[in-house]
């Protein structure tokens, strides 16, 4: 930290390239919480999927509409589109070394990602709410 | 750029293939067309959310061969991840690092998964499944 008042730099200048900002192991943790969440998760819903193999219409979306099978899914579809994210990300930084596309792609996926979590979220909301 | 007269590490086609490289690798390429997937999910989601005619349109998409073809695919993806991505947690905890147990461990990853693949499209095909 300065202690020179006269020093206008904003701190972030300095550290940068220069040492930690104290963030390091939030990707590798979440990515690990997110696996934990997933194993459940998925089993549960190839489960569930399975058991619908030979529902029709009404009945698809009268089990969908049970009030944990649509907090399950919801938690689903978060999961592991933050998992995708954090994994792609590293697949992202790993091969793609043009500094341009990478942001592209890595604001990109979180803009999909985002978009799927939302879509999936409401239509999962209307069948529960029976909209 | 870095200073690009360093030494370098020896790039994939001069090591000798093992296990460990393969399911590595899988386990990357396996996350990336599952990140595709949960897409599916979410049109899943989508139609059953918009009417029965949605619905069936998506349900004739993935009754046809190409269909069936994706979630074998799917399924092999996700059952591989699983088991190969608890494999890490497990490593990630410290244990299982030996170079015996490493191999036994890929191995276990890639069979278990191909197992429970098996047994999950004979239960779809001996209960008269296939959408």
């Amino acid at each position: 930290m300065s202690t020179n008042a006269k020093d206008l730099r904003n701190p972030l200048k300095r550290a940068r390239g220069l040492g930690s900002a104290q963030s390091g192991v939030s990707h590798w943790w979440t990515q690990r919480v997110t696996a934990a969440a997933l194993i459940v998760l998925g089993l549960w819903l190839v489960v569930t999927v399975l058991g619908l193999m030979h529902a029709d219409y009404a009945a698809a979306r009268a089990t969908l509409a049970k009030p944990w099978n649509a907090v399950l899914l919801v938690a689903f579809l978060i999961s592991a589109l933050w998992h995708a994210v954090l994994g792609l990300q590293v697949v992202i930084e790993d091969y793609v070394h043009t500094r341009w596309k990478e942001v592209f792609l890595m604001v990109a996926i979180k803009f999909l990602a985002v978009l799927g979590a939302l879509a999936g979220a409401l239509a999962v909301l209307r069948i529960a709410l029976g909209a | 750029m870095a200073d690009t007269r360093r030494p370098v590490s020896p790039h994939l086609q001069i090591y000798k293939w093992q296990v460990q490289m393969a399911t590595s690798i899988l386990h990357r390429a396996t996350g990336i067309v599952l990140a595709v997937g949960v897409l599916l999910i979410v049109w899943a989601m989508l139609s059953l959310a918009a009417g029965e005619d949605a619905f069936n349109q998506f349900k004739v998409c993935m009754g046809s061969p190409l269909g069936m073809l994706v979630m074998f695919g799917w399924s092999w993806a996700f059952f591989y991840h699983l088991c190969n991505g608890i494999r890490h947690l497990v490593q990630d905890a410290g244990a299982g690092y030996a170079i015996s147990q490493f191999v036994r461990s890929s191995w276990a990853s890639v069979v278990v998964s191909i197992v429970l693949t098996l047994l999950v499209w004979a239960y779809v095909l001996t209960a008269g499944g296939a959408a």
